[in-house]
């Protein structure tokens, strides 16, 4: 805003922001209005299999608009019958299923991640580049080969590879049936994430100046009191930007829960993906996905707000 | 004679042709003035320093003359020319930026060819080379012509800067701290050598710094510039010896600055033990508020051991008691702080051969102070 | 937790194993010569020449790297467009809004993103944009790269000494020229940056792709995940190994190319004195 030069820029500008306003515009908010009017539309078996809120007689010339709720009311449906007990609560279940998963994979992510960005921003300066870029390299190669992976390592047979280890070793007697369950999709979302925490953390914690854990100690602090009262703090941050960048996309993955957790874990993204592919029921999915994004704004929020400047000293 | 400075009008000039007219020239940021109501007046030729602390306006109305910013009121008269429709690429001025702003994929000849490249109607290839050989060898630069700005040091990187800025021949040259970003070692050297080449070349130029001895070395007269204001305008001699105001005496130079009332021609009631007598240069309000400005140099320090043997005191000198309370030794002259009677303090510079064979007051010795009344400058603001 | 010794050390060697045991297993089973993704029953390359003779799966590489170059492409245009906005441009009206619309594809979920294109591709209104297919997942991956590629623009024009513009404009080069040849040249690396990022994540992408494909437009990874639910063979393990060595060649190329300190230009340096 410091320098604004002659009024000829502006109007370059005016141009140049063109572009990227429109196609945003068309590609993203467009589409994602278009989410929220089938939400409220009827299912129906034509092409695209729904009836749109406007598509009914107008009335003075302009299209009436009559949402159909039915969708927000099976949701609401399920979350009223909370308290009794009524066994099948499939999208309820999906939501609990994926913010736990979610929640999980992001603590695990930090846990693992946060010692290990510590140690890399310490490491010598040489070293840090390759360091960090063998963190990157993973990232890189492709996602669903990566989980495929763990498809092998986790097998329940006793030529999954994790059990041919155990059974060598003789730890067991029978192949455990470690692929297919919740834990086989934790580890997989944690595998897949990780770059995301240790990123952010590690671009925060090499700006942290060396001098105020040492100042710390030096005036007597243990070292967990340092790491509780300078580190700690000062990294928030990073901390901050790497768990919401883990959670937020984590919340609606598909892919994993769908290769790793079989048939048993239901997810949002699987649900969305169910209704959309299969069931062809585009209103239920769109609601479960407006309801989605409605609660990952709150996360989405505190990263832009307090995640920004994870790699800038402020 | 100090209180020349007018408020309204541009400063005027003696003799000279008027170059560059800035006429209640501001900008406006928001709801805060970087430029408050500038006038001035460059003659053909000179070399003006634009001299104040960082935040005082002086950079942005270099960039106000050079384009970069849009004045929100005022005029720039460029030989009578209003350059107010004029943008910054249509401009016939020139600016060596702090950075130098090379172009770091280009090569130096690269560089000082790119404005000439921009001219229309389109100057010839052979012209263009050999307008960039004729200005390298100016800032002798020729054997670089091939490297890339980043494999020269700061100082190559300046002349290479303003070579890049000359070889359009611009009517005004103007320069943003032009020695900012070098060593404090090469700078003054490299002062020497600015004016030089921009005396040689024989073009206008403003300076904008905010190193006083800078402005001082390099500039013809100074401009200072105080919370987007100019504050006073004149040759450093003028500026040093007559400051305008408080704000003047302090920012060139070190000075003794004693507050008091003016009764009489004497200035009463400040940290100065005795009434001060002054020389009045213009008429004084009876019991007006006024500041003494005295330099270091010009106090007398006496000291028993010495004798008088130096310059003795008259009977109209101000005078008073002193303890010495610190003393910085410089070589050639060493700085006294001083303690006067009453809680107030001084300080004064004082030059070696000022003791002759007497031996120079300790800390804590008692001495005496003095000067003569026509070196102090009263100030009223 | 002063981060030192044994511990600490251990740490690192134990996530770095984590991230690459997975990935060596991959390798190593794609050599074998038996039908067991987990079972190494002799060192063969039959599943490398299954590969070769795989014309599917060639056409849906193929395919992806066509929809990579394009959408890579057109992510730099926008994305150096929005870029340049969000740095230069002063607060104006919606200018908040358009750094949220900017950074939202990055964090929305794309089961989201997808569906909503799939919405807008198949709007009975919008019959114009051709319904899903190729173009749509051009679309797609243009708009989610458009993001990434304007957070690496935007971040190196902060960077950027604006005096460079500025002394390009004073020495009388029209505005637009300065952008061409002054701003374009000196945030190059991002857009290369940019350009491969943008590459590797539709090369990549499963999601959008899946949802927004025709019969006629199977990319890679919609290939893949098809393959992943009808039995695994090792072929998937030479293709994976191939993707990793060429993968991690790039990345070291790229590294080099364009993190390299500006010395890198050195022989030019020795060819001009």
């Amino acid at each position: 805003m410091k320098a604004r030069p002659a009024s000829a820029q502006g109007h370059g500008r005016f141009w140049v922001g063109l572009l990227p306003w429109v196609w945003m515009l068309f590609f993203f908010v467009l589409p994602f209005a278009l989410i929220v009017n089938v939400s409220l539309s009827t299912p129906d078996l034509a092409v695209p299999p729904y009836v749109s809120p406007f598509a009914g007689a107008a009335v003075d010339g302009a299209p009436a608009f009559r949402p159909d709720p039915a969708s927000y009311a099976r949701l609401g449906g399920e979350l009223a019958a909370l308290g009794t007990l009524a066994a099948d609560r499939p999208y309820l279940a999906a939501y609990a299923n994926s913010l736990l998963l979610a929640a999980l994979t992001t603590l695990c992510c930090l846990v693992l991640g946060y010692p290990f960005a510590y140690r890399l921003a310490r490491a010598p300066e040489a070293m840090r580049n390759l360091l960090l870029m063998l963190v990157m390299l993973p990232f890189w190669t492709s996602f669903l080969l990566r989980v495929y992976a763990w498809m092998g390592l986790l097998d329940s047979s006793e030529t999954g590879l994790i059990n041919q280890v155990l059974l060598g070793l003789g730890l067991v007697a029978e192949p455990l049936p470690l692929l297919y369950n919740t834990g086989a999709v934790l580890v997989g979302m944690v595998y897949s994430y990780l770059p995301f925490m240790v990123l952010p953390l590690y671009a925060n914690l090499v700006k942290l100046d060396q001098r105020l854990p040492e100042a710390a100690r030096d005036l007597g602090a243990r070292p967990a009191t340092v790491f509780l009262r300078i580190t700690l703090p000062l990294s928030s941050r990073g901390i901050v930007a790497g768990s919401m960048l883990v959670f937020i996309p984590a919340v609606g993955e598909f892919v994993i829960p769908d290769l790793l957790g079989g048939g048993s874990v239901m997810t949002i993204g699987r649900s969305i993906w169910d209704d959309f592919g299969p069931n062809q029921d585009w209103p239920m999915a769109a609601a479960v996905a407006v309801l989605m994004v409605a609660m990952l704004i709150a996360p989405i929020v505190l990263l832009q707000r307090h995640g920004r400047g994870a790699g800038r000293g402020e | 004679m100090n209180e020349r400075m007018p408020q309204d009008g541009p400063e005027s000039l003696a003799g000279e042709r008027v170059h560059l007219r800035i006429e209640s020239l501001g900008k406006r940021f928001g709801d805060t003035w970087a430029v408050r109501e500038v006038s001035l007046d460059i003659g053909e030729r000179e070399i003006f320093a634009l001299l104040g602390s960082s935040g005082c306006g002086k950079s942005t109305l270099l960039r106000m003359i050079a384009g970069l910013e849009t004045p929100s009121c005022g005029r720039i008269l460029l030989d009578g020319e209003d350059l107010a429709a004029v943008p910054a690429h249509r401009r016939p001025t020139n600016m060596m930026f702090q950075s130098y702003a090379l172009f770091p994929h280009m090569t130096v000849a690269g560089n000082v060819a790119f404005g000439l490249r921009q001219l229309r109607p389109r100057m010839a290839r052979a012209a263009i080379a050999a307008r960039v050989d004729e200005m390298l060898e100016l800032v002798q630069m020729r054997a670089y012509a091939g490297r890339r700005p980043h494999a020269l040091s700061g100082g190559q990187q300046q002349r290479v800067a303003l070579a890049r800025s000359l070889a359009r021949e611009p009517r005004l040259l103007l320069l943003d701290e032009p020695l900012a970003a070098l060593d404090k070692r090469i700078r003054q050297q490299t002062q020497f050598e600015l004016v030089g080449l921009i005396r040689r070349v024989g073009v206008t130029c403003i300076l904008v710094t905010h190193d006083q001895e800078e402005a001082m070395t390099m500039a013809d007269r100074i401009g200072i510039l105080s919370e987007g204001g100019l504050v006073q305008v004149g040759t450093p001699g003028e500026i040093y010896e007559r400051p305008n105001c408080r704000f003047s005496a302090s920012f060139i130079g070190e000075t003794n600055l004693f507050h008091g009332r003016i009764e009489g021609d004497r200035l009463v009631g400040g940290e100065f033990p005795q009434p001060i007598r002054f020389v009045a240069t213009v008429a004084l309000q009876q019991g007006g508020e006024a500041w003494l400005s005295l330099r270091p140099e010009c106090v007398r320090v006496h000291h028993r051991a010495a004798g008088d043997a130096c310059v003795p005191e008259r009977p109209d000198d101000n005078a008073a008691p002193a303890e010495v309370a610190e003393i910085a030794y410089l070589g050639g002259r060493s700085i006294y702080h001083l303690r006067l009677p009453g809680g107030g303090s001084m300080i004064a510079s004082v030059p070696a051969a000022h003791w002759g064979e007497a031996a120079p007051p300790a800390r804590g010795e008692p001495v005496r102070v003095s000067w003569p009344a026509p070196d102090g400058v009263l100030l009223l603001r | 937790m002063n981060g030192g010794g044994w511990g600490g050390r251990m740490w690192v060697v134990g996530v770095y194993a984590f991230l690459y045991v997975p990935i060596l297993c991959l390798i190593v089973f794609s050599f074998t010569a038996g039908e067991i993704t987990t079972r190494f029953d002799g060192f063969s390359l039959r599943w490398y020449a299954a590969l070769a003779r795989d014309a599917e799966l060639h056409a849906a590489v193929l395919l992806s790297l066509r929809v990579g170059a394009l959408a890579a492409t057109a992510a730099v245009v926008v994305g150096t467009a929005a870029g340049v906005i969000l740095v230069r441009a002063g607060p104006y009206p919606g200018s908040r809004f358009f750094v949220g619309m900017m950074s939202a594809p990055m964090v929305m979920p794309e089961v989201v993103v997808g569906l909503s294109l799939v919405l807008l591709f198949t709007h009975p209104a919008l019959a114009v944009l051709g319904g899903r297919g190729v173009a749509a997942i051009w679309v797609a991956h243009t708009t989610l790269c458009a993001a990434y590629v304007a957070v690496l623009v935007a971040s190196r024009l902060r960077e950027m000494d604006r005096a460079l513009e500025e002394a390009a404009l004073d020495l009388g080069c029209p505005p637009l020229k300065v952008f061409f040849v002054i701003t374009v040249p000196v945030i190059a690396p991002a857009l290369a940056a940019g350009w491969l990022l943008a590459f590797t994540l539709s090369m990549d992408d499963f999601v959008l792709a899946a949802m927004l494909s025709d019969p006629g437009s199977t990319t890679l990874p919609v290939l893949v995940f098809a393959r992943l639910h009808h039995g695994l063979k090792p072929e998937i393990n030479a293709l994976a190994t191939v993707i990793v060595v060429v993968v991690s060649i790039a990345v070291l190329l790229a590294n080099r190319l364009l993190l390299a300190p500006p010395r890198a230009s050195a022989p030019a340096v020795a060819r001009g004195g």
